[in-house]
């Protein structure tokens, strides 16, 4: 029972990580832009994430506080993921250079600089950079009481884990909302679905697809962040992060374009990726464990094109650039 | 000028790289009035309208809106002029509801759904519109989707209202539905400007003719002092004869036997009932009905496109022998010489792709002939050329993108190639839509000229004056049944008229 939460309680670190990863993708291709540089983004939030809480631990010293820490971590993050994305927007809708390719570029790109700030404090600061554990504990801090994550069974998984899953619960939630019960999510959508008919009813499909593609870039970075400041404890470790910018376009697919369904569908993400380390099947290599998340994805594609269901495919211009005076 | 014109347009010149859409346009519009724009396939009325609806900027000339200068940089503007436009490929979102395709791109504060679908369903009553605000745009019919434009553009309180070829894919009952709301829109005191190819609609409909023939203009005319020939000339440019030939030939052989063929459909409703002819060769079977009266399924089911629940189809060979089709892949059926021209209510969806040229698309029909892995273009070269001559197609040249050709020109693509791959039996379905007056009369020669080779011609149309002009008998379809089958020559427009509404069985054997 108790490996079972376990389990479950790693799961939901990790998958806190993803679903940070695919709401921002999922924002960004409802736009109709499929942003393959996810992997760079998220590179960039955890490099950019982790400097802004170390220097800023840096200049306050023992006086550094956590919550103000968390907040400045965040906000490096999304700077650093808007401004990748914001290149990514020039790139693709201004100049309307061909989507796949920008997105590996960015990809690219994105983990070579996350690469360089890595190394660059690395070596400048005289070889390791780790926050305090003043500041260690906030990140990883549960923002229930005990009393609550005591309760048998439940308290557990449901209580012990950090600000950073609920708070991203709270967006999925919120980018719901937005997209089921307001105008701009419908104009979003239509802009995604077919940008030539958004453009004729006098929707900005040019604002439409910036504003989405920037925002999203820069809540797919705190996923990033997120990982560098629990899984990874606090230090810069780009092994760790590499392949998650793809899961979480793999997982986009999974959960069908709809940001509730990351919820669950980020922790099963998460699960998959982490049972190599707890539940061991004698003959089979770990390896073969990472890529179950991508056969899970394979099957779910699989599953819904065959029930043909109009509701539940990608936005139909996704990856398409628009041009008005084109047909 | 005439001050009193609700939007005039003066020297407009558009130009897409090479090709001139718009060379120096003049045209005015009054409100209360109907214009009817009147021109061949590719002569640039598109492309007119949509310089005044905001999707594109004239490269030179001038838009004026009741006497004074207007700009249009984008549909919005083009709203807040009180310009609306249903396009010729429909601009809906598939996956939203008729009322959230309705209100998109509008900002009256808080989004109000509920609203939105009493004020849609206000709007239909008014003009006696049906459909279903709540109801996802995938679920319904070309009419409906059409409704829903023409609804979009009520309600944004529009009073300049463009209609692309609104007719080109209803029925006629349909057509007379919306002719009755234009009417309406007319006397609230809105102008109104339609394209349509057919002479009868503009005759029928309109106040004022504009002509334009080749990006120009050639002129304006009251539709009182003209008539369906002196347009078609002034169109053309030369004068053109608005008869249909039909010969009589010497020794009809059947050809195609069809019997109680049965269709179901996904639901498991009945498509076809018990439907039974016979084509024979040297002659052209009409087939009329409803739209989605079957025909769709007939010529899909006989082409082996459709599953058929029972019946039979045989194909008669020269030496009197019939071969079953039913059970054959649609790839084998096409190798016994069963052709099929069928006309997509979206024409680029089914039979092209948009991106390849004229060439590229003939070959989709032919690579499987090219030896080893690679393939042959000079057939399909060659057949390119021969279309866009026999059938005019405007084009800069065979490799250009049929996508960016107009409405009318990708269809002639589209049928020219079924027409050209010699076939035995040759099916069409709609294979005017969306055509000129000239070019349709181009392919009812071909057709003709198909039939007197000896082929069996199987054509299913909506315009009952075509169908009994063309055709040597006429198969009627209703709800799926046949409802009759009659002698082209001796029947009556009231007749067929009266089987496709009505199923009376008065089976006047031809
Ligand atoms: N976006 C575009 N890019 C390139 N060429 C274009 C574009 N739009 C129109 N054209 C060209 O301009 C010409 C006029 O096209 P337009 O669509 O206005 O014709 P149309 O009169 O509406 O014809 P139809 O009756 O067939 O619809 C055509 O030769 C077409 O190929
Ligand atoms: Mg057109």
């Amino acid at each position: 029972m108790s490996t079972l939460i376990a389990l479950i309680v790693a799961a939901v670190t990790f998958g806190t990580v993803l679903m940070y990863g695919t709401l921002g993708e999922i924002l960004t291709e409802k736009s109709g832009n499929l942003n393959l540089g996810v992997e760079g983004i998220m590179y960039m939030g955890g490099a950019f994430g982790l400097a802004g809480a170390f220097y800023y631990e840096k200049a306050a010293g023992a006086a550094a506080s956590g919550p103000v820490a968390i907040v400045i971590a965040i906000l490096c993050a999304i700077a650093a993921g808007m401004a990748a994305s914001a290149i990514y927007s020039f790139i693709t809708i201004t100049l309307r250079a061909n989507q796949n390719v920008t997105g590996l570029a960015l990809s690219i790109f994105g983990t070579g600089i996350g690469q360089f700030v890595g190394e660059y404090m690395r070596v400048s600061e005289g070889g390791y950079v780790a926050l305090g554990n003043g500041l260690k504990d906030a990140f990883n801090a549960t923002v229930f009481p005990q009393a609550l994550i005591n309760i048998p069974v439940l308290g557990r998984i449901l209580f012990s884990h950090t600000v950073f899953f609920y708070l991203a619960i709270v967006l999925a939630i919120v980018m719901h909302l937005f997209l089921k019960r307001t105008r701009w999510g419908l104009y979003l959508t239509a802009v995604g679905e077919s940008p030539s008919t958004a453009d004729a009813a006098g929707i900005n499909v040019t604002k439409y697809k910036y504003l989405a593609t920037v925002i999203g870039g820069g809540i797919s970075a705190i996923g990033g962040m997120v990982y560098i400041m629990t899984t990874a404890g606090c230090v810069w470790n780009h092994e760790g992060l590499a392949g998650v910018g793809w899961l979480a376009v793999a997982l986009v697919i999974f959960c069908m374009w709809r940001p509730l369904n990351a919820i669950w569908g980020s922790v099963i993400f998460g699960a998959m990726m982490i049972m190599y380390l707890r539940v061991l099947i004698p003959f089979i290599p770990t390896e073969l464990y990472k890529i179950l998340p991508y056969i899970v994805t394979v099957i779910v594609l699989i599953i819904t094109s065959m029930r043909n269901s109009r509701d539940k495919q990608p936005p139909a211009s996704l990856g398409l650039n628009y041009f008005r005076e084109e047909r | 000028m005439d001050a009193k014109y609700a939007i005039e347009m003066h020297g407009i010149t558009k130009r897409f790289g090479s090709v001139t859409a718009n060379d120096g346009i003049d045209l005015g519009i009054r409100r209360g009035e109907v214009l009817a724009l009147l021109g061949e396939n590719g002569s640039g009325k598109t492309t007119l309208m949509n310089m005044l609806s905001g999707i594109y900027q004239p490269d030179e000339g001038q838009i004026l809106k009741d006497g004074s200068p207007i700009y249009i940089h984008s549909p919005r503007e083009a709203f807040e002029h009180g310009i609306g436009m249903i396009h010729q490929h429909y601009k809906l979102i598939e996956v939203f509801t008729a009322a959230q395709n309705i209100i998109l791109g509008l900002n009256d504060g808080r989004m109000d759904l509920a609203a939105a679908n009493r004020k849609v369903a206000g709007i239909c009553e008014r003009y006696g519109f049906d459909i279903d605000p709540v109801k996802k745009v995938y679920d319904m019919s070309v009419s409906q989707k059409q409704t829903i434009e023409i609804v979009k553009v009520l309600y944004r309180g529009a009073d300049i209202l463009i209609l692309d070829e609104p007719t080109a894919v209803l029925t006629p009952q349909e057509t007379q539905k919306l002719f009755k709301v234009l009417g309406n829109m007319k006397a609230d005191g809105k102008a109104v400007i339609i394209i349509t190819h057919k002479l009868h609609e503009v005759m029928e409909v309109s106040d004022k003719v504009t002509v334009l023939r080749k990006g120009r203009l050639v002129g304006t005319v009251n539709t009182s002092e003209t008539n369906p020939q002196a347009l078609t000339d002034m169109m053309v440019g030369h004068a053109v004869s608005l008869n249909i030939d039909r010969p009589l030939c010497s020794n009809p052989r059947k050809k195609l036997v069809v019997e109680n063929l049965t269709c179901l459909d996904a639901e498991g409703v009945k498509r076809l009932d018990k439907v039974s002819f016979t084509a024979n060769t040297g002659e052209i079977l009409g087939v009329a009905g409803i739209s989605g009266s079957g025909q769709k399924e007939l010529l899909e089911a006989v082409t082996g496109l459709y599953p058929i629940k029972e019946g039979s189809v045989r194909l008669v060979k020269d030496d009197g022998s019939e071969a079953e089709l039913v059970g054959l892949t649609p790839r084998k059926i096409r190798q016994t010489g069963v052709g099929m021209a069928f006309v997509p209510e979206d024409r680029l969806g089914m039979g092209l792709v948009g991106s390849m040229g004229m060439t590229g698309n003939m070959m989709l029909r032919s690579w499987r002939n090219g030896r080893g892995p690679f393939t042959r273009r000079k057939e399909p070269s060659e057949l390119a050329g021969h279309v866009l001559e026999e059938l005019e197609v405007v084009t800069p040249d065979v490799d250009y993108p049929v996508r960016r050709l107009s409405g009318g020109n990708v269809q002639k693509v589209l049928v020219g190639r079924e027409i050209a791959s010699e076939p035995e039996v040759l099916m069409t379905a709609y294979a005017v839509r969306g055509l000129d007056i000239n070019t349709s009369y181009t392919i009812y020669k071909l057709l003709t000229e198909q039939k007197m080779k000896g082929v069996a011609v199987v054509y299913v149309g909506e315009d009952l004056d075509v169908l009994l002009e063309l055709c040597d008998r006429i198969l009627v379809l209703c709800g799926g049944q046949v409802a009759g089958l009659v002698d082209a020559r001796k029947t009556t427009k009231e007749e067929v008229g009266l089987m496709m509404t009505q199923f009376n069985s008065g089976e006047v054997d031809a």
